[in-house]
């Protein structure tokens, strides 16, 4: 599996959704099950899938489909 | 009528996250303001958010003895319009943002982002001693509102503020709703001493709420299970927070390691943690675990706060006196309040509880007389902090779909669903039907299909054998 299918299927998965709705409207603002427990849930996934630990300034910028892949890359994730 | 609330002159009552400041002496002009286009003791809707203009209505409500319902900005369109429907309200508090809700009523007085909306229904009369509506929480249908007396106001507030030895220099942020009870009680016990609350409906996930925080220099926040949840994923421990003294958690209970981990923090760090109990139905606040015993005493809800007492009861209602025995926890104290409002005519009822609350947990008390949850009577969960009644949760599951049975568990923040003979579509479909009636995060539900539901010779559900399905 590509790093970007990993990635998809960690949003899929936890917002319930097909993976044609991930795009650049994807964000926090837009997707109402994007809430402070989707976040959270989200970021678990995301470590757990990657194995890396997030700080916390990262977890908090973390508010968009395309935004993460630009925070992975700071943890050598290239999506 | 004892009101909680004290001009306390040019100091300052609240402050926004847009900057907007609001002195104790512009709160009560404003709430002057807003009451002069009541000015009689009536029912109200309020459309609850932390911000200025939510707080002045709440307050000149309390102030002028008219008595509101507090209820979620974002409540479902259709219930709200069935809650009005129920009780007949005769003016909305509401703000700008909720004006679907709002719209075909005249609008009387506006007031920073908020507006008030005259409904010309008829009233229903009020009981003297109603002070406040409020919903039992996150419930799917219809609720059933708690009817809180001023008297009960009054006397949690004052027992708050003495135990947690609340003063003036304060400066408490929400984190949670201002309909929410706890939430409630937080604004309630800051502004009766005179201290500044930091008004900001951003979560801790934001970094402007962390931003705000910092310039503002709080001293303390409450949260509920899973707000301690996300500030261990947070790195919570690892930031630096000078200004932060106090953080209080209630709203359900908090894994044990999780509690002994905040008070490891707070003891090294000279910040206090405290771990309370409380119920709507208790007004707010009925149990605490002093700082103190923090850590010695993790996994425990404390013991009762002053005023109040506790007892636990066994199958025969016969009062457990030994340590470590199991029973149903009974409270008693002035902030039982008068009873629940299932209909217009219920807000002429007086006090049906007579100052005693059957709590529906299961408790034990430890030979040092503290207070440990071990379990529940009714079938209810607490998602997010929010109860979640299971029976009625399997009862519009099976109003809406067409599934052969179905029947519903689960442990705090997790609901299980089991289905009998579903189609595909459905297990998806129910999950996302849950989600929305009830307004909590699709995560907290899982649907499982079933070959048959578990039931003994007369046929009640072995909801015990479903558990362990889980």
């Amino acid at each position: 599996m590509t790093t970007l299918e990993m990635y998809n299927g960690v949003f899929t998965e936890c917002f319930q959704v097909e993976a044609e709705a991930l795009n650049e409207e994807f964000t926090s603002e837009n997707v109402s099950e994007w809430d402070s427990i989707g976040h959270m849930n989200l970021i678990a996934m995301l470590e757990e899938t990657f194995n890396i630990y997030l700080e916390s300034e990262d977890i908090m910028e973390l508010n968009s489909y395309e935004n993460g892949k630009t925070i992975l890359k700071k943890y050598d994730i290239s999506i | 009528m004892e009101k909680i609330f004290k001009n306390y002159g040019t100091r300052i009552a609240a402050i926004q996250d847009n900057q907007d400041v609001l002195t104790y002496d512009e709160l009560f002009q404003y709430a002057a303001q807003l009451n002069r286009s009541i000015g009689k003791r009536c029912l109200v809707f309020q459309l609850c958010s932390n911000t200025v203009a939510s707080l002045i209505g709440y307050v000149s409500f309390h102030l002028n003895e008219i008595v509101p319902l507090l209820l979620a900005e974002k409540i479902d369109k259709e219930l709200f319009q069935s809650l009005i429907e129920i009780y007949h309200p005769q003016y909305i508090w509401a703000s700008c943002r909720a004006e679907n809700k709002t719209a075909g009523f005249e609008k009387v007085f506006e007031l920073k982002d908020y507006a008030l909306y005259k409904t010309n229904l008829k009233p229903y009369p009020l009981n003297d001693e109603l002070a406040l509506l409020l919903t039992t929480s996150g419930s799917t249908g219809s609720p059933k509102l708690v009817r809180q007396s001023y008297k009960n106001i009054h006397s949690n507030t004052e027992s708050i503020v003495s135990y947690l030895e609340i003063t003036k220099d304060e400066l408490p942020i929400t984190t949670l709703p201002m309909n929410y009870t706890y939430g409630l009680s937080i604004i309630n016990s800051h502004l009766y001493v005179g201290a500044t609350v930091l008004l900001t409906d951003k979560t801790l996930m934001d970094k402007d709420f962390w931003k705000f925080f910092k310039e503002n220099s709080a001293t303390s926040f409450g949260g509920v299970p899973y707000t301690y949840e996300m500030l261990n994923r947070l790195r919570f421990f690892q930031m630096d927070l000078p200004s932060l003294r106090m953080m209080t958690q209630a709203g359900g209970k908090l894994l044990p390691e999780l509690h002994k981990k905040y008070a490891e923090y707070a003891k090294e760090h000279n910040k206090k943690f405290i771990v309370m109990y409380g119920q709507t139905e208790a007004t707010a606040r009925m149990a605490y675990l002093p700082a103190d015993k923090s850590l010695e005493k993790y996994g425990s809800m404390g013991i009762a706060i002053p005023g109040g007492n506790f007892k636990l009861l066994d199958t025969d209602n016969q009062e457990i006196n030994e340590s470590e025995i199991a029973g149903e926890l009974v409270y008693q104290g002035d902030n039982v309040t008068l009873g629940y409002a299932e209909c217009g005519n219920d807000l002429i009822k007086g006090d049906e509880r007579k100052g005693i609350l059957h709590t529906g947990d299961i408790a034990k008390r430890d030979i040092d007389g503290y207070y440990y949850i071990v379990g529940r009577l009714k079938r209810f969960l607490k998602i997010f902090g929010n109860r979640v009644n299971l029976d009625e949760a399997e009862r519009i599951i099976k109003g809406q779909f067409a599934v052969k049975e179905c029947a519903c568990t689960g442990r705090d923040d997790k609901m299980s669903i089991f289905v009998v003979e579903p189609n595909q579509a459905q297990l998806s479909e129910i999950r996302n039907f849950i989600s929305a009636k009830t307004k909590l995060n699709i995560s907290a539900f899982e649907v499982k299909e079933i070959e048959q539901i578990p039931k003994n010779d007369s046929g009640k559900i072995l909801y015990k054998d479903l558990e362990d399905m889980i």
